[in-house]
């Protein structure tokens, strides 16, 4: 068996050899990728619209955007769009909001490896990290005055831990064998955590960890399914919330942005990665995931068939909760 | 005049200062996420912090400021102003670069032609009580801006860290009025040998890397390059390179009112926003990522230095490290520098 950096290295021949093919043969405009990052730990989305600009595109386990937000507003091209597991995911539920043409998108499928937290790594040295590289399933941190040996399972996003949908349910090719889904349902951590605690706690927790956003939007932005021409929070006839930084305002933007993902959101953890004050977010999306797939019985973007509960009406809908 | 802190004495220090003065200081306000935030208690100050996430600018420029109040009392209109600034403060252990943007932004709110008492005032009421950057990281390049990690310009007292004790610069008049601190020792020769090691040591970490010579000039030639709709392809449209920019200094004025009282508030605002251009018409003149991301570079790199004869980016690197979409100013300038050419 392939250990994860011979698995990468093909994977990153595969998506350069199909992205060379679809724009040679014009069957897209352009790709959207990943490329080479200036930092360690990170790359970079990136835009290849000739063939030989595809040699730009890579794969490793540090591709950790969501290259769906970026459909919306390239809605005049063909676009072949490199997709994780849940990033596909993102995409059928796109569609079933019409957000694009049947035949504007070729999904690229990767059959993730899951993505490396690139923050749980900083935090484990205390000097800067100046290369990391990824030999085997090891990721070699190299520091001024430091070099470690870090197990790759151990510092994966905690989205990635319980994913359970890493091979692209949806894909038009697939640039990797299927990968062995985990048969174990993991609860996400940070939900968990939460769950254990009374109300009143949770209120608190929510608010110290909101308590510090600085309304840049970034996890808005981030998110796929956020694509709002005008967001609440940015309206000013009427005007939902003030602008400034009241904890009331604060806490109603994360709420409501939080529930107009129920159904929605696929658990890829672009809100919660894009924070530049890591408030943690994936906690309180991952409970509406949970509460969508128990009442429901329904998984985000899982079925391209099963419309999402809450933009549909069937008189056998669940009803207990009307008193 | 050069003195040092024993680190046994910093806590009664702090306290000592608090007594005089309102102390703005780094504070961690989670694993990972730190700010400036005035001080309650003298524990809460963490110096190990290089730079945090906010940048200080916040401490006379704040993300939301009341700037009056008003109500309506029967027949009469009431306004309660809130711009003075009633106890002295002091911001302790800003890095060179944070320091290095407040006299960028002093010629905005204190410059030739406005005069804004709300940051003025604080301005005036504030000690500046720098820090020398003994840890600078890849992604800093103050260096290639005028600036440096012990850049002293714009500090009223300058602290090295020693290990046991901080090496503590008294640079100005406001500075001098610390001499008699009963906190503050002489240093010894070897401390002072040792702080200049300190600070050589780290000049050499940070090198001229960026080239921004007649990037003011080369940046009128492009204004309707097509380079702009290949850079700003990946940029999301949030904010977070320009709330973290420590010279970025954009406001909206907004009244958050109630039917007979209410309050005028500035907030923070970012020309990234779609709604930052946006006219009551509903006209946007800079109606897509393209023309907001050109605005972005060009004010920093072109209308700032025609302006004020400076370039508006210190090189702190904030929007490097903390772009979700990983966005590297750096890379940026040097391909302006070749005339777009990616």
């Amino acid at each position: 068996m392939l250990n994860t950096e011979e698995r990468s290295k093909a994977i990153q021949a595969k998506i350069r050899e199909k992205a060379k093919e679809l724009l040679s043969s014009k069957k897209v405009d352009l790709i959207i990728g990943f490329g080479e990052g200036t930092l360690p730990l990170r790359t970079t989305p990136i835009f290849v619209r000739t063939p030989e600009e595809a040699d730009r595109l890579i794969w490793n386990s540090f591709c950790e955007n969501n290259l769906a937000t970026y459909l919306h507003k390239l809605s005049q091209f063909k676009i072949g769009l490199v997709v994780k597991g849940c990033d596909a995911r993102s995409v059928v539920a796109l569609s079933h909001e019409k957000r694009f043409k049947p035949d504007q998108l070729f999904l690229i499928g990767v059959p993730c490896q899951r993505m490396v937290d690139r923050r749980r790594v900083e935090k484990a040295f205390e000097g800067e990290i100046l290369h990391v590289s990824e030999q085997g399933d090891e990721i070699i941190v190299e520091g001024e005055d430091f070099e470690k040996t870090l197990k790759r399972e151990d510092f994966l996003y905690p989205c990635c831990q319980v994913c359970i949908h890493r091979t692209p349910l949806k894909a038009d090719v697939l640039v990797g064998d299927p990968v062995e889904e985990s048969s174990l349902v993991k609860v996400h951590a940070d939900m968990e955590e939460f769950e254990k605690k009374s109300p009143e706690e949770r209120w608190r927790y929510f608010e110290k960890e909101v308590g510090r956003c600085i309304r840049c939007y970034a996890c808005r932005e981030a998110c796929p399914m956020c694509y709002c021409t005008e967001c609440f929070v940015d309206s000013s006839n009427p005007k939902w919330i003030d602008k400034g930084l009241s904890p009331s305002d604060i806490d109603f933007y994360h709420i409501v942005r939080a529930y107009h993902q129920s159904g929605r959101c696929s658990g890829c953890g672009a809100c919660e990665r894009a924070c530049p004050m890591e408030i943690r977010l994936t906690y309180l999306t991952q409970k509406l995931n949970q509460d969508a797939k128990e009442l429901f019985g329904f998984e985000t973007g899982a079925d391209p068939d099963a419309p999402p509960p809450l933009s549909t009406y069937d008189t056998d809908d669940r009803q207990e909760f009307i008193k | 005049m050069k003195l040092k802190l024993a680190k046994k004495n910093f806590i009664p220090f702090l306290q000592s200062l608090m007594d005089e003065y309102d102390l703005f200081a780094p504070v961690r306000l989670a694993e990972g996420a730190s700010a400036y935030k005035k001080i309650d208690q003298p524990e809460e100050v963490d110096l190990s912090i290089r730079n945090p996430q906010k940048p200080a600018k916040e401490i006379f420029f704040p993300q939301s400021e009341i700037m009056f109040r008003y109500e309506k009392a029967g027949k009469e209109n009431r306004i309660t102003s809130t711009e003075e600034v009633k106890r002295n403060r002091v911001l302790l252990g800003a890095r060179p670069c944070d320091i290095q943007a407040f006299a960028l932004i002093d010629q905005v709110f204190a410059g030739k032609d406005y005069t804004d008492v709300y940051y003025l005032n604080k301005r005036k009421a504030t000690t500046v009580i720098g820090m020398g950057c003994d840890g600078p990281l890849s992604t800093c390049f103050c260096s290639s801006l005028n600036g440096g990690p012990f850049q002293r310009e714009g500090s009223d007292l300058f602290l090295t860290d020693l290990g046991e004790s901080y090496l503590v610069e008294l640079l100005t008049e406001k500075g001098m009025a610390f001499q008699k601190n009963k906190f503050f020792e002489k240093p010894t020769d070897k401390e002072l040998a040792f702080a200049k090691a300190i600070e050589e040591k780290s000049a050499v970490k940070v090198k001229v890397s960026v080239p921004v010579d007649g990037i003011e000039k080369r940046l009128d030639e492009m204004v309707e390059s097509p380079y702009w709709v290949r850079v700003q392809e990946k940029c999301l449209g949030c904010r977070v390179c320009t709330y973290l920019c420590p010279t970025c200094h954009c406001f909206d004025i907004v009244d958050e009112a109630l039917t007979k009282k209410g309050r005028r508030v500035r907030n923070w605002d970012s020309c990234l926003s779609s709604l930052y251009s946006q006219e009551t018409s509903g006209h946007n003149p800079r109606p897509t990522n393209r023309e907001r991301t050109r605005q972005r570079l060009m004010h920093k790199f072109n209308y700032f230095p025609k302006n004020f004869d400076r370039i508006a980016c210190v090189g702190c690197g904030r929007c490097i490290i903390y772009c979700p979409a990983h966005f590297d100013i750096r890379q940026t300038i040097k391909e302006i520098q070749k005339g777009g050419d990616t």
